[in-house]
């Protein structure tokens, strides 16, 4: 290619200081030289400071844009400093590309001013603002998801029946053995480390106690809680998320459906089944990695372990256990949905609204776990 | 025609591509000359992306080869892979604006990557850009606060920030209304006559085919390759074939 083994720019410059001068230029003015080729042009009509100013091209076997863009500040500096500046021997496929470029846009300014990160106290109401309108929207979602599961609830045929079993497949079924996996080891670190305390009273037991209570009342529904967060609260805003991006729902809506009923109901149905029972399998699977400790390292035999956990707990805390289930499912599928339809932009937007699901889950998570905690134990006395 | 006008800077040889057992071209074989408005037609799904895609090597052939400026893309390694990809330009049927980034941005990234520029002259060169698809002053502009076109056009401009010798379009008037599309028809010949850049087109706009093509080729589904070649005129006026006949005139099978 003729314009391969060429590389780099000649330049020489012809005529005395405040008279007519000559510039010419030979090999490729290109994108590659940019930066020294407007140095040495620029210099030029500052340093002989001619009253005519002459360009010769005709040694020039390549010229791209950014060459264009060259000769054209040139003009725009020299007409700065009132020098007229003619270009000579321009070949006609280089005056085509000269003749696209219109020098004034070079210095028309943006439209808008770009951003820039504004002071502290706009940054702040901002922020309060959008806290507020953030709490608004959730508030609102509420409302229709609430009005939504009640008109399904009587009228149970408009359900999609199809959607939830394969949400309660996704939530629950898929992700039993991560559940399972996280709350066995869990019984177990917390057996063995109770152990290491309670060996030095003789009370080796009540790491039975200790593990049951501890899971059944609280770390099964959280953890449980959590890990479904991560998995699905995620994914339902993700899903809903690119549905938005690809104009989905305005055809749902446009098709007559309610997309609350149609995407949400589904989902929050589903893990308002599946979390309960993930619940009990974390409350069992921990309490085997505690029987696990207890029959290999404190000499308990089986059967008095499970004795001892069954006197540990009682149905009401097992029925309250699956009660916090029930509503961090509601919280995870409603927070997870609503972040969904949340979603302006394109991916970035899908990508920030599935990770506002999963920390505002766990966030609601815990928050709803302490008041749990408080009246449970004014309901316990 | 001088003689660099009919030196073939795009050759892709024998061609075939399948996706997994389906094969969706067969032994496809043309030239692309130095500075030509090169169009590959056909009905949907009768390959004309898949075989774009192949030529800017997103894709690699099952077998045949594509070579662009002298290099087999195919086979070539990563290294020489990047110097091709420099002298390439692709404008995707969605624009494919970064959605995050404003206009300026979005021209200015392959510069910022590929060139040690100051940032005030990648400002320049941006602006620059965004005066030869016209849109001057929306510099500090998000792709999502654009029309159509505009978006297009800024797709355009990012696509030619490193000054490619090659400008590959993926459908580009699709979704755009007449005069938008006869406004980018203008602005595309005035790129290609007054840069001299390569420019191939997958499309099926009728109205800027024959506006805008110097040469075709014309794909079909069932014959898994090119059933036509020729410029726009002459298919239309003088091909046998119903099925190009049918496309030009705009008929029902």
């Amino acid at each position: 290619m003729e314009e391969m083994e060429t590389t780099g720019y000649r330049l020489s410059v012809e005529g005395k200081t405040g008279e007519e001068a000559t510039i010419r230029l030979a090999g490729r003015l290109s994108l590659d030289d940019l930066e020294p080729l407007m140095a040495d042009l620029q210099a030029i009509p500052v340093r002989l400071k001619p009253r005519r100013l002459s360009v010769d091209l005709a040694g020039v076997d390549y010229l791209d844009s950014a060459g264009a863009l060259v000769l054209i500040e040139l003009q725009n500096r020299a007409r700065v400093l009132s020098i007229p500046v003619d270009l000579l021997n321009v070949s006609e496929k280089d005056h085509g590309l000269l003749s696209l470029i219109d020098p004034e846009v070079l210095q028309r300014p943006p439209l808008r001013p770009e951003i820039v990160q504004s002071p502290i106290l706009e940054t702040l109401g901002e922020l309060a603002r959008r806290q507020f309108r953030d709490f608004q929207e959730i508030m609102s979602f509420v409302g229709e998801i609430i009005t939504a599961l009640v008109y399904c609830l009587a009228h149970p045929r408009v359900v999609r029946w199809a959607d939830v079993m394969f949400y309660m497949k996704r939530a629950g079924a898929d992700g039993l053995p991560i559940v399972a996996l996280i709350s066995l080891l869990l019984g177990l670190i917390m057996a063995f480390m109770s152990s290491l305390q309670l060996k030095q009273f003789g009370a080796n037991i009540y790491v039975a106690n200790l593990v049951t209570i501890a899971m059944v009342r609280e770390l099964g529904p959280i953890m449980t809680a959590i890990i479904v967060a991560g998995r699905s609260g995620s994914a339902f805003a993700a899903e809903i998320g690119t549905m938005i991006v690809n104009d989905e729902v305005n055809a749902l809506l446009t098709m007559g459906f309610d997309p609350t009923r149609f995407l949400a109901v589904p989902k929050v149905l589903a893990t308002m089944v599946v979390v309960p029972i993930l619940t009990v399998y974390a409350d069992l699977f921990a309490i085997l990695g505690g029987l696990i400790v207890g029959v290999t390292g404190l000499d308990l035999t089986a059967f008095t372990y499970i004795q001892q956990t069954k006197s540990s707990i009682s149905i009401f805390d097992f029925v309250t256990s699956l009660i916090k289930a029930i509503v961090f499912a509601v919280l995870i599928s409603g927070i997870g949905c609503q972040r969904g339809f949340q979603v302006r932009g394109g991916a970035e937007g899908v990508g920030m609204s599935t990770t506002s699901a999963v920390v505002s889950a766990i966030f609601l998570i815990v928050v709803f776990d302490s008041a749990f905690a408080i009246m449970l134990y004014y309901v316990r006395h | 025609m001088s003689p660099s006008d009919t030196e073939p800077v795009i050759i892709v040889e024998n061609l075939t591509a399948r996706y997994g057992d389906v094969t969706i071209l067969k032994d496809v074989s043309f030239e692309v000359f130095r500075g030509e408005r090169f169009m590959i037609l056909g009905g949907s799904g009768c390959g004309k992306s898949t075989l774009l895609k192949h030529m800017i090597g997103l894709l690699k052939p099952y077998a045949g080869r594509v070579i662009i400026n002298g290099i087999d893309i195919c086979r070539a390694d990563e290294e020489t892979l990047q110097t091709v990809r420099k002298q390439i330009g692709v404008l995707f049927q969605a624009d494919a604006l970064f959605g995050s980034m404003s206009l300026s941005q979005n021209v200015a990234l392959p510069l910022t990557e590929y060139t040690d520029l100051p940032s005030d002259l990648i400002r320049e060169i941006v602006r620059m850009k965004l005066g030869l698809v016209d849109l001057s002053g929306f510099d500090n502009h998000m792709p999502a606060e654009l029309s159509g076109g505009m978006r297009k056009r800024a797709g355009l401009a990012r696509a030619m920030a490193l000054d490619p010798m090659f400008l590959f379009f993926d459908e580009p008037w699709a979704g755009l209304d007449p005069v938008t599309a006869a406004e980018l028809d203008i602005l595309i010949r005035s790129i290609n006559e007054g840069i001299g850049t390569t420019m191939v087109f997958v499309t099926q706009e009728l109205a800027s085919i024959l506006n805008l093509a110097q040469r075709v080729i014309m794909l079909h589904k069932e014959a898994k390759g090119i059933i036509a070649r020729g410029t726009p005129g002459e298919l239309r006026e003088k091909s046998t074939d119903s099925r190009v006949l049918n496309f030009f005139n705009r008929h029902a099978m």
